[in-house]
């Protein structure tokens, strides 16, 4: 680095209240960070070495880095909606200093060549970046990707994310070699025999709207049968992603009460938003899975809550205003997200169902460090990466779609008033965002 | 009404029973041969990216009736065909002069899109399997015709519901009345979740069922183009649902027999019922000008 005599080699997160579940701290504590690790961390005043720099946290909350298990930064290919350098920008401020990103690019990520690419210093990434890779290749769901190469490459996991895996066998397949490689198999369940031309939940609203709709069993029944190979399969790694219907969550605690390996991440607005609030045709409510019902959502709230729910996570999709400015039924599918989910986690989950801070911290942090493995991540134990999150709680501010750091403006949360606000986001011991 | 401040006509749902009603009384006033210049020098453009008989005749010959000038874009031989967006078609229209717009279109929400970002009056000719307002309102129209009033009124909607704009838009309008609605046919047509559609709505299987004590019966097409993947027996339908004389006897003495058109003979009903002295499919055709006109006159501002 050139620049690293500007940089502090150090600094002190004094006066905060430290949240790290995995280690098992919900109290006050100051952190230091030394080259780019966690040094120290000790009650107030009790941290032994010095720093180049200091940053008074009081009144904040210091957490692990957020990292986020869902994000679509378009590169390589369609750097017009969003680039490795805008998405992670807008991941610091939102809080997140690890993503993940998703392989439906153009080309899809299917060869360690690309996953070396997207983790290349050249795409000017902000934050940690960990590629998941395509399962199949082109993500036809036809044959394997070659899971070990990838793997060396960087890979954290694999999918054919923005549609699923279809076939029984390619599935079986998949999560047998993963098992092997102890790699998850991340799958975006929806049974897309039963989905095509649909836009939107099917339900009382789609029916109004005359939307053909994607049923909850789209989902559940992917997610059902992909549980039942997980339970047959030792040692093999499911991951279902932005899982959104009360079904599917009962297949989810089926399998964990079984003792698989099945986890499953929620997204903030899955957990937030109705079918309904799509209202007159508005194309920023439209996304994949889509809204769902009111006892699916409140299914989601009881299983955030009791620990079925893993990690939360963004699914953050960009999209060009081209895309989305045009008929309800040929938008593109997908919201921007990564900017307003620690609100909306406080919001609406601390806020208005009183689940403890600690839990949402978990959900951010050890939670999904946990379902891909990211070692020395998503806690503050000593020796781990200086991935730091601070925030107030208790701030209030209202989101402005206009002033995001993704290059799009696809969400639905524009105008939002928002209680929780990230103060500075901390990567490998360097300040990448800085709350104004 | 949703857009009423700019005269757009996108739905029924969000209409007022007493808008309703003022239109209805607008169009009893309107009639074709009696020549009314209300929008002379006015340009109402007919947007259709879909095939259709009836709407875009009679909404032309409304327009006329009233002395504007009409133009007809359609998605074969225009710019559509090279990929112009809705939106830019709609922004071209207007720098072109349109003071109104009449679209038709395959997806459900067109004219919204369009009405929210043009400051012109959008009329919904139909849009995917959304809503249908003019057909709605002609069909009002027709049925006050026949019967003076909506009060106490038993209808019977048979067919096709799911894929079909013109009977949610019937639903929202007649239920607004207190009218008491059946939607009859099979769940692949009629999927339970229909009845929460409006209030006075219920869902029935037997045709025997739904026309015992019905005024009104409202045929609709089995819609061929529209059935994504679903399989549907047509001789199945024919034996269980299509319209003949037998049972049209089970509706009342004086019941009417009404269909948005176009009808498949054979299909949904037979020629026998089709021609018969209770249907009034012609009437309907026939009072889609006036009511057309009424329309478009309220929608410009003048409505007089």
């Amino acid at each position: 680095m050139t620049n690293a005599k500007l940089k502090p080699e150090s600094i002190l997160i004094k006066g905060g209240h430290v949240i790290d579940p995995a280690a098992k701290i919900n109290a006050p504590m100051d952190v230091l960070l030394r080259e780019g690790r966690v040094a120290e961390i000790a009650p107030p005043n009790k941290v032994r070495g010095g720093a180049d720099e200091k940053f008074d946290a009081r009144g904040l909350i210091v957490a692990p880095g957020f990292i986020d298990l869902h994000v679509h930064l378009r590169e390589p290919g369609q750097s017009y909606k969003e680039t490795i350098a805008t998405g992670t920008a807008a991941a610091a401020a939102g809080g997140f200093t690890s993503v993940c990103t998703m392989p439906n690019t153009a080309p899809i990520v299917d060869t360690a060549e690309w996953v070396a690419w997207l983790r290349h210093p050249d795409r000017g990434a902000v934050v940690n970046v960990f590629p998941i890779a395509a399962a199949t290749r082109l993500s036809r769901g036809a044959s394997l990707t070659d899971f070990a190469e990838l793997q060396r490459a960087g890979a954290v996991a694999v999918t054919d994310d923005g549609k699923p895996i279809l076939e029984d066998e390619v599935m079986r397949a998949a999560l047998r070699l993963g098992a092997e490689l102890n790699l998850p198999v991340v799958q975006h369940a929806e049974d897309t025999r039963l989905t095509e031309g649909c836009s939107m939940h099917e339900g009382p609203t789609s029916f109004r709207l005359g939307l053909r709709g994607i049923s909850a069993a789209a989902e559940a029944s992917i997610v059902d049968r992909d549980v039942n190979l997980a339970q047959q399969i030792r040692e093999s790694r499911l991951h279902v992603a932005h899982l959104s219907t009360s079904d599917a969550l009962k297949a989810v605690r089926r399998g964990k009460r079984a003792k698989a390996r099945v986890t499953c991440e929620v997204t903030p607005h899955h957990f937030t938003l109705l079918d309904e609030d799509v209202g007159e045709y508005n194309t920023n409510f439209k996304m994949n899975p889509p809204l769902r019902a009111a006892s699916d959502r409140e299914a989601i709230l009881v299983a955030l809550a009791d620990g079925t729910v893993d990690a939360i996570a963004t699914d953050h999709a960009p999209h060009a205003s081209q895309e989305k400015e045009v008929e309800f039924e040929r938008a593109a599918f997908g919201i921007t997200g990564l900017e307003t989910a620690l609100a909306l986690a406080i919001t609406k989950l601390h806020r208005d169902h009183k689940i403890p801070l600690s839990r949402i911290v978990e959900l951010f942090t050890a939670g999904p460090a946990r379902v891909f493995d990211l070692r020395g991540r998503g806690s503050l134990a000593r020796g781990n990466f200086a991935d730091v999150t601070i925030f107030d709680a208790k701030k209030r501010w209202t989101f402005e779609a206009a002033k995001s750091r993704s290059l799009s403006r696809n969400t639905p949360f524009d105008g939002w008033q928002f209680t929780g606000k990230v103060v500075a986001t901390i990567v490998g011991g360097k300040i990448v965002h800085r709350a104004d | 009404m949703n857009n009423s401040a700019r005269g757009s006509l996108l739905g029924i749902e969000h209409m007022e029973g007493k808008e309703i009603l003022a239109l209805l009384q607008l169009a009893r006033r309107m009639s074709p041969l009696k020549a009314r210049p209300l929008l002379r020098n006015k340009r109402v453009a007919l947007l259709f990216y879909e095939a259709s008989t009836r709407t875009r005749s009679s909404f032309e010959i409304a327009a006329k009736s009233l002395g504007a000038i009409t133009t007809l874009l359609q998605s074969s031989g225009s710019s559509i065909e090279k990929g112009e967006s809705l939106l830019d078609t709609g922004y071209t229209l207007r720098a072109l002069g349109a003071d109104a717009i009449v679209i038709r279109h395959p997806c459900a929400g067109a004219p919204h899109l369009m009405a929210k970002h043009l400051d012109i009056p959008i009329i919904n000719a139909g849009d995917g399997m959304h809503e249908h307002p003019s057909q709605a309102l002609l069909d009002a129209f027709t049925i006050l015709k026949s019967k003076k009033t909506f009060k106490g009124l038993q209808v019977s909607i048979i067919g096709d519901i799911y894929h079909s704009r013109v009977a949610r838009s019937a639903c929202h309008l007649l239920t607004k009345f207190g009218v008491k609605i059946t939607l009859c046919g099979p769940p692949e047509l009629v999927p339970e979740v229909a009845a929460t559609l409006a209030p006075g709505l219920r869902v029935s299987r037997h045709p025997e069922e739904a026309l015992r004590g019905a005024d009104v019966i409202m045929l609709l097409r089995v819609q061929k183009e529209r059935l994504a993947g679903q399989k549907i027996r047509l001789q199945d339908y024919i034996a269980h649902y299509q319209m003949t004389a037998a049972r049209l006897k089970l509706a009342k003495r004086d019941a009417i027999v009404m269909h948005p058109g176009p009808i498949i003979r054979g299909l949904e009903l037979t020629p026998e019922v089709a021609d018969g002295p209770q249907s009034v499919i012609v009437d309907e055709v026939h009072n889609g000008v006036p009511t057309r006109m009424a329309i478009l006159a309220w929608a410009l501002g003048k409505a007089k």
